[in-house]
């Protein structure tokens, strides 16, 4: 057996070396970086000239209205073009953001995909390349005049993925959202409290509220990611717009740490220590908290208009919702921006078909559909008559920030990581583990060294 | 393979033999070595799973060092081997003497008792316990109702003890199989020594320590090695009830992974991690079996 030795070593050793010069020999990521799309090619408007197709479209429609109002214009594009066959894929959010990146990377990729706005998605897709910049299509069908600069801005990309909310148009959505404060009349109204209109008034609400021995505020966190809109709400209404939108479009010169930023975050904590929070926000998951505020557990509630449907279904006439009341003087802000873009990839066979579909499905009678089915459109708001009861109160609420105030961007939007470290750090906050001025640097690291790497 | 090993007079050629082995090293080399080398590969690279990747050689294997929150990460791991494999250990060596020594009726059912945790798809585990740990859950109710009503809290939203709750569910699913292992293994043991022992006037504890403990040291390094790679590897769990939070303070090695590989787009650095993990999980298992084999 001795004599074997050595031969065993020097087989090992040569299959290391062979291992070695296997894993140096190609980078990750080079099978990924086929030519660029071509620039300048001839726009089809006429589908129907284009012979059979096949649209993949992954979305993220699963729920209920979201689903139905898919549903149907699915059936009335395939309807108007008859050689167009859509093969759709239906998947939860969460399961959208993970498989994306693996799917954009593949041989096999969908025309049209569903992708967040954010750095972590939209922006990792433009830099590599997946996503077909909608420019020449948006001179054809007229997009730059359905959509406002305010909502272009959230799907707008350098073609390097570096800038965003400038240069071209990467996708175009369907629905708006806005994140405001739903409220309980009938509470308020036992405990003699009056809707409040300013931000100094909602605050003296929420100490009314605690005094009366009812909760305020009613927040599951485990997630991490329902803070952001809390603390969002918090921020909009105590720091510049402007520094906002760069913090969160995750632009160079603004700053975590400015005294109005720790004044923000100085009263979330202040919010909890005085108790206007239920038990234990960072124990109860997002689902057990709408639904606690549904069942009269709190006076007031601050989430995304997302939330109409299911609560409305619960609560009836007993809910009502409104945007959050800016500070005396001040115009109403509050966080929102778009539903998830639908955009075109790169790897799509038929661009001009999935262009066509991109426009069917965001057209105006769209917008009538998306409204019949209890979605917020992201344009033409003020055209449509919603269902009455709470969807009134969610198109007013979109239109009066949208149109006449400042709606702005989802903080997590800023960097590829911003969801993870905002969200870790918020619970800290809310823990009152971590003072303000700590959670705010962490969130400032992630900002930092994203922006010096960015360039 | 130029110096192939000509066939000795021992023996058919060893090549023989490697043709018995190749169907199933193919198998191990297709679906283990191949990603495992991949992983390594990849673990050099900054890459965010969609660009050119740009190469930093151990830069990776130097975050996980020097970043805190990984740093952390690993740390709660190896918290979790107390909650996961010595405190299983512990209850499994006493249940598993009380069960086979103490010739109770109805054992089976009291077996399958213990053992059905580990029936249950972690998935639904982590969901029962969550409801259990809610701020209005069981275990807060339970706590109220014998006068405990200081000490409620969202367990899993808590800052210190959400990771001790976490252990708590791992302590209750890994019991069942260490119990089940000890048991087999203590059931093998002649009646005769018990009988011999207690000749010689030894109580129950002694047995205990001069009969059983030895007796049943191979189980028990099977079920120390099975519950440790339990603890180190978990992720269900955590990805069910907390999420690595509040503030990353359950945060595990495999949920890294996961997150900077699919969340994240840090696939260089979620390999890196994995990578580490293995070699972790190898070395504390090669230690577990040679305390094992020591006699």
């Amino acid at each position: 057996m001795t004599s074997r030795r050595p031969r065993t070593r020097r087989a090992a050793v040569a299959a290391l070396a062979g291992a070695v010069a296997l894993l140096t020999a190609c980078t990750p990521g080079s099978e990924n970086t086929g030519a660029p799309p071509p620039a300048g090619r001839e726009v089809q408007t006429d589908i129907a000239a284009l012979g059979p197709v096949t649209l993949t479209v992954w979305d993220q429609e699963v729920r209920g209205g979201q689903n139905e109002q898919m549903e149907r214009l699915n059936a009335a594009f395939q309807e108007r073009y008859p050689n167009v066959t859509i093969k759709r894929d239906s998947r939860s959010f969460d399961d959208l953001a993970t498989t994306l990146r693996l799917a954009l990377s593949g041989n096999d990729a969908p025309d049209v995909v569903q992708a967040n706005n954010g750095r972590a998605d939209m922006g990792a897709f433009v830099a590599a390349g997946e996503l077909v910049p909608l420019t020449p299509w948006a001179q054809a069908y007229g997009w730059d005049q359905r959509y406002p600069d305010s909502v272009r801005q959230y799907v707008s990309y350098t073609p390097d993925g570096k800038v965003f909310g400038e240069g071209e148009i990467y996708g175009l959505p369907q629905v708006g959202e806005v994140v405001g404060i739903y409220y309980n009349p009938a509470e308020l109204q036992r405990l003699g409290i009056a809707v409040p209109t300013t931000w100094e008034e909602f605050e003296a609400a929420l100490a009314a509220v605690k005094a009366g021995g009812a909760t305020p505020l009613q927040l599951g966190n485990v997630e991490g990611w329902p803070a952001l809109h809390v603390f969002g709400t918090v921020q909009d209404q105590l720091v510049p717009a402007d520094q906002i939108t760069d913090l969160a479009f995750g632009r160079k010169g603004a700053s975590w740490t400015t005294p109005e930023n720790t004044q923000a975050a100085q009263r979330v904590t202040d919010w909890a220590a005085a108790g206007y929070f239920n038990e234990g926000v960072n124990g109860l998951d997002d689902n057990q908290a709408w639904q606690a505020f549904s069942r009269g557990e709190s006076v007031f509630f601050i989430g995304g208009s997302w939330y109409a449907p299911d609560l409305e279904a619960t609560m009836g006439q007993n809910v009502r919702f409104m945007p959050p009341p800016p500070p005396a003087g001040k115009p109403v802000s509050a966080t929102g921006g778009t539903g998830l873009p639908f955009s075109i990839t790169s790897a799509s066979d038929a661009p001009d078909a999935a262009a066509a579909y991109l426009d069917f499905i965001t057209s105006p009678d769209a917008m009538k559909v998306l409204t019949e089915t209890g979605n917020l459109p992201v344009v033409d708001t003020a055209a449509q008559t919603p269902p009455a009861g709470l969807s009134q109160d969610v198109f007013a609420a979109f239109a009066a920030v949208a149109d006449n105030g400042q709606l702005l961007p989802y903080l997590d939007y800023a960097t590829p990581t911003m969801g993870d470290t905002m969200g870790a750090a918020l619970q800290d906050l809310l823990a009152g583990s971590q003072p303000p001025d700590a959670v705010l640097s962490t969130v400032e690291a992630d900002y930092a060294a994203f922006v010096e790497k960015n360039g | 393979m130029a110096d192939a090993p000509r066939t000795s007079h021992l023996g058919p050629s060893p090549w023989h033999a490697l043709a018995y082995v190749v169907p199933a090293l193919a198998v191990y080399a297709a679906f283990v070595l191949y990603p495992l080398g991949r992983a390594v590969h990849l673990s050099l690279f900054d890459w965010d799973g969609l660009t050119l990747a740009t190469f930093v050689g151990l830069g990776n294997y130097a975050e996980v060092v020097t970043d805190a929150g990984l740093r952390a990460a690993f740390g709660h791991a190896l918290v979790l081997i107390l909650f996961f494999a010595l405190l299983p250990t512990a209850i499994g060596l006493v249940l598993a003497s009380l069960l086979t020594r103490a010739r109770l009726r109805g054992l089976p059912f009291f077996r399958t008792v213990v053992f059905l945790p580990q029936v249950v798809a972690m998935v639904v585990v982590g969901v029962a316990w969550r409801q259990l740990y809610a701020p209005d859950g069981s275990v807060n109710d339970l706590l109220e109702l014998v006068g405990l009503g200081a000490v409620t809290r969202a367990w899993l939203g808590d800052p210190t003890f959400a990771l001790p709750a976490v252990g708590v569910i791992g302590t209750w699913v890994q019991t069942g199989l260490v119990t089940v292992l000890l048991m087999a293994g203590i059931s093998r043991i002649p009646d005769q020594l018990y009988e011999a022992a207690r000749l010689d006037g030894a109580g129950p504890v002694r047995e205990f320590f001069a009969i059983t403990l030895p007796s049943v040291r191979a189980e028990l390094a099977v079920a120390l090695t099975l519950t440790v790679i339990a603890a180190l590897k978990t992720f269900d769990l955590i990805y069910i009830t907390t999420g690595g939070g509040p503030g990353n303070r359950t945060s595990v090695p495999s949920y890294e992974v996961y997150n900077r590989a699919f969340r994240l787009g840090e696939v260089g650095s979620a390999a890196a991690v994995g990578v580490t993990l293995t070699a972790l999980i190898f070395v504390v298992n090669l230690a577990v079996v040679r305390i094992g084999e020591r006699r």
